[in-house]
């Protein structure tokens, strides 16, 4: 049982410091913009919650919000299951696994721009391997061109990037099952599905928790490699939330707009993530 | 069954190392090879994509810059982390548990959001275009993480070794770096690695708050576009050498990574 | 049900055993009968636990082959083996409720619903778990969950063994002796071939009908609780089992006879002529404590002085020290009313206890020598 004892401030202190310089400010910041009309510094209004009333009638922000939420939704769907079937295949031992390992964590490693840029070469149909194999198969694909290709390009880009994540948190998830169950499976006569089914599933139900929050939160923030691969379009198929308030913040420096925007978004995330949070862990209460 | 296992492990790798050769690929040609036409290897393989990253001031500078902010960025995470995650593991306290729900919504902050405050919080400080600025902004997403991974891993540690060591007259700082922090060495293994990971792979905080002497790699890699336009080969080149200490990083954790990752919840 | 028999076989982690400390297990060949309810006692690090694991399959051999009925299983599965295993540690499958836990064995056989209800219903009042039936497995305390795991095992009745690796380890002394009890029960009701792996003797002694002691990767001796107390085959058995465990003294031939630093000792001249025939070797002479007999100095070959009296309750142990050279302990086990002599004492080994070893190992008494 843990003690009681707000000495243990003391310890959170440097990380309340850290974190509050980062985001308080900032945050307040963001809640002074988004109630302000600013023209210059020097020349601003009260404006209430205009922006607010504004944004969320703004066809724009729906747009992209729909889009987001079909593009994390593909995003969870796809790499929690492939995640788990590549930690399940991961070597249990021997030289193997430090090999899998690194192997695995590549693309954890590319800066998120080389990710888009290698995606957007590979892709081409003249000097890209894969768009070159699809069009020789007689598939008229081009991302550039054709919102549906855009689209899975950038969600195999995803698959590609984060799908290690997945496997690595599960990995650890299985490692800690002991081989004494595994035993005990085999002479129960159970089926690889119920050795699944009843010992591994169970025990990754944590780590499944961490990667699925850790993916949401990501894939619904997603900028950099979409941004390089397609630049939002063909049109406006792969511009999502965040695309959507950078241009509204740096390109068309609509500074209360954006505010009003980043909290919205803000706190979608924060109520998805709760969702989530609370639904995962609720067998847990009842026990 | 272990045949189809390595199977499937075989096929996910190639999935993931397809790209990257071609990148590696890519880095070996000349741009007008590249733009040449499809080729599955380097017919007449250069090194002047390389030559330019480590002879232009631009390039390995860009490429220093970044190793620097990443590397203060850990070394800061790493070190608040740690006495958090201890008092989380072992304490309750008035708002523990607001207290880590906030942290993780830092996490949760998409850094578009903080794009403009930053830019005008770092520049009344002074520190725009410093790897600090940098290196202190990822803290918002890095911090969070660390103390979440690092009180997994100290909760696995049972409460009994605190006791123990305070009977035996270990005090407190003593006793946390001498005992603890050794028996916890594969979390802090894993942290390090997810640290370096995320710092050193975002682009958004750490091209607005840098313009010149701090400019990192990544940001560096986004201006190739010139006036005969992009230059690949440069390009691709510098995306291989972006991830060399990745590679470094996890060959060096590699073994605390395997262990760390059987032990704590990440 | 299933005579399972050891033929030539050993065990080694390493790739290349070069010596016989590579070995987990050495060479043996050993025979568990249909039916027998059989305890393997050793140390912990002996290999008990391997011979199991290879028993049931979880384990391939390096060498020889498992028979079960005389029929090579090396090559099968445990599934195939159709074998029963319950593990030091329990393990129970965390979202199942404990009904479910007892039926899945059951369940992966295909067997009829009602079937399994009723055998479920059976293994569970057996283990006295019946009101927590409905309850879900990961909410158990660990005795529970042991008693579920144990249930698995004994819920399915076509298997051919029972095998059980140190299975009261979490379970609390009280309890631990009901659920032996229960154990041996159903050994009885079920005439199924049970192995019980176990460091305790008093554990191995109350369940097993035979008992093997394995040390360092071997079957030292397998014989009943009674064989293993008189005539311990190996001196490993002669110090493990009883308490204390055997006395035993290094011995040397002399001119005279048997002589134990210097002093000759009264031993059967038949034992002395088997001890010449192989000169070799470390000669011991082993007595148990029981055995030893405090008497006056003038009518004994060994003298010492009380050292230590340890009183156990129903008996006690009385420590003597011997006055010779290197001054060994000798341990007496006196009932408990028995008096302790003052002073200087006579220690008398009487002839039908003592038993001789060469190098750990026996010399077997020829049946007139007794």
């Amino acid at each position: 049982m843990k003690t009681y004892n707000n000495k243990a401030w003391w310890l959170v202190l440097p990380v309340f410091v850290l974190v509050a310089f980062s985001a308080i400010i900032p945050m307040m910041t963001v809640v002074n913009y988004s109630v302000q009309d600013i023209f210059d510094p020097s020349t601003r209004y009260f404006v209430g919650t205009e922006w607010y009333r504004e944004i969320l009638a703004d066809p724009r922000l729906h747009d992209s919000l729909v889009r987001q939420f079909i593009y994390s939704f593909c995003v969870l769907a796809i790499e929690v299951p492939l995640g788990i079937v590549v930690a399940l295949s991961m070597p249990r031992r021997g030289l193997g696994v430090p090999f899998s390992l690194i192997l695995l964590s590549l693309p954890l490693l590319v800066p998120w721009n080389v990710v888009g840029t290698i995606w957007q070469i590979i892709g081409r149909e003249d000097i890209g391997l894969y768009g070159w194999i699809l069009n020789s198969l007689g598939l008229d694909y081009n991302y550039a061109s054709n919102p549906r290709d855009a689209w899975i390009t950038v969600l195999v880009m995803d698959v590609w990037h984060w799908t290690s994540l997945v496997a690595l948190l599960c990995y650890s998830g299985l490692r800690s099952i002991p081989d004494v169950y595994y035993q005990a499976a085999r002479i129960d006569r159970a089926s690889h599905w119920a050795v699944f089914r009843f010992i591994q599933l169970p025990k990754l139900k944590n780590v499944l928790l961490i990667a699925v929050m850790l993916r949401f939160m990501d894939s619904f923030m997603i900028y950099t490699e979409p941004f390089v691969l397609t630049g939002g379009g063909p049109g406006t198929a792969t511009t999502f939330l965040s695309q959507t308030l950078t241009q509204m913040a740096l390109g068309q420096f609509d500074l209360g707009r954006a505010a009003a925007f980043s909290l919205i978004y803000f706190l979608i995330i924060l109520l998805v993530t709760w969702v989530f949070y609370t639904a995962m862990t609720h067998n847990d209460d009842k026990g | 069954m272990r045949l189809r296992k390595s199977l499937v492990m075989l096929v996910y790798l190639l999935f993931v190392l397809v790209p990257i050769y071609w990148l590696v690929n890519m880095s070996f040609k000349s741009n007008r090879e590249i733009l040449g036409g499809l080729s599955l290897w380097p017919t007449a393989p250069t090194l002047d994509n390389y030559r330019v990253i480590f002879t232009e001031p631009t390039w390995y500078m860009s490429y220093l810059n970044s190793l620097s902010y990443v590397s203060m960025n850990m070394l800061i995470s790493l070190l608040v982390a740690l006495p958090a995650a201890y008092a989380f593991s072992r304490y309750r306290f008035l708002g523990d548990r607001h207290m880590f729900f906030w942290l993780l919504t830092n996490r949760m902050a998409p850094p578009a959001v903080f794009l403009l405050p930053f830019f005008q919080l770092y520049s009344a400080v002074g520190l725009f275009d410093t790897p600090i600025a940098v290196a202190l902004a990822h803290c918002l997403f890095n911090v969070p993480l660390a103390v979440w991974i690092l009180e997994g891993f100290m909760s696995s540690v049972p409460k009994e070794i605190d006791e123990t060591a305070y009977i035996d007259g270990y005090t407190f700082p003593k006793f946390f770096i001498r005992i603890f922090l050794p028996m916890i060495r594969p979390g802090i293994g894993v942290t390090a690695f997810f640290c370096f990971m995320f710092s050193w792979v975002e682009l958004l905080l750490a091209r607005t708050l840098t313009s010149v002497d701090a400019k990192p790699i990544v940001a560096q890699m986004t201006r190739t576009v010139s006036a005969s336009g992009i230059d690949w080969g440069v390009l691709a080149a510098a995306g291989v050498v972006a991830l060399l200490p990745g590679i470094a990083v996890i060959y060096f954790v590699r073994n605390h990574v395997a262990k760390g990752f059987a032990l704590g919840r990440v | 049900m299933a005579e399972i028999r050891l033929e030539q076989l050993a065990h080694s982690y390493h790739g290349a055993p070069s010596n016989p400390a590579d070995y987990a297990l050495r060479p043996m060949d050993h025979v568990w009968e249909q039916g027998g309810a059989y305890a393997l006692l050793g140390p912990s690090g002996c290999g008990k636990s391997t011979l199991l694991n290879i028993i049931s399959g979880l384990l391939v051999p390096s060498e020889g082959r498992v028979l079960y009925d005389g029929k090579s299983v090396n090559d099968l599965t445990p599934q195939q083996r159709n074998i029963a295993q319950v593990f030091q540690f329990p393990v129970v499958y965390d979202t199942m409720t404990v009904h479910d836990n007892l039926a899945f064995p059951l369940r992966n056989q295909g067997q009829p619903r009602e079937r399994i209800d009723a055998r479920v219903r059976e293994v569970a009042e057996a283990l006295e778990i019946e009101p927590l039936l409905n309850r879900k497995a990961q909410n158990l305390t660990a005795d529970e969950k042991q008693k579920v795991s144990m249930g698995r095992g004994l819920v399915r009745d076509d298997v051919a063994a029972i095998l059980f690796d140190e299975p009261l380890t979490v379970i609390d002394p009280q309890l631990k002796w009901r659920l032996r009890r229960k154990l041996k029960e159903i050994h009885q009701r079920f005439n199924v071939t049970m192995v019980y792996v176990t460091h305790d003797q008093l554990e191995a002694s109350t369940f097993a009908d035979k008992i093997a002691v394995m040390y360092e990767g071997q079957i030292v001796q397998f014989g009943t609780p009674r064989e293993l107390f008189e005539n311990p085959q190996h001196t490993f058995v002669g110090y493990f089992i009883g308490s204390p465990g055997m006395n035993l003294l290094d011995i040397a031939l002399g001119t005279s006879g048997v002589e134990f630093e210097g002093r000759a000792l009264a031993v059967p001249e038949a034992a002395v002529a088997r001890l010449r025939q192989r000169p070799e070797g470390r000669l011991q002479l082993g007595i148990r404590p029981e055995f030893v007999q405090l008497v006056a100095p003038e009518d004994a070959d060994l003298h010492g002085y009380v050292d230590l009296i340890q009183d156990q309750g129903t008996f006690k142990i009385v420590d003597v020290r011997l006055e010779t050279p290197s001054a060994p302990v000798i341990k007496v086990r006196l009932e408990e009313e028995a008096a302790v002599p003052d002073g200087r004492i006579g220690l008398h080994f009487p002839e039908a206890w003592q038993r001789f070893y060469i190098d750990d190992h026996l010399v077997e008494a020829a049946d007139e020598d007794l």
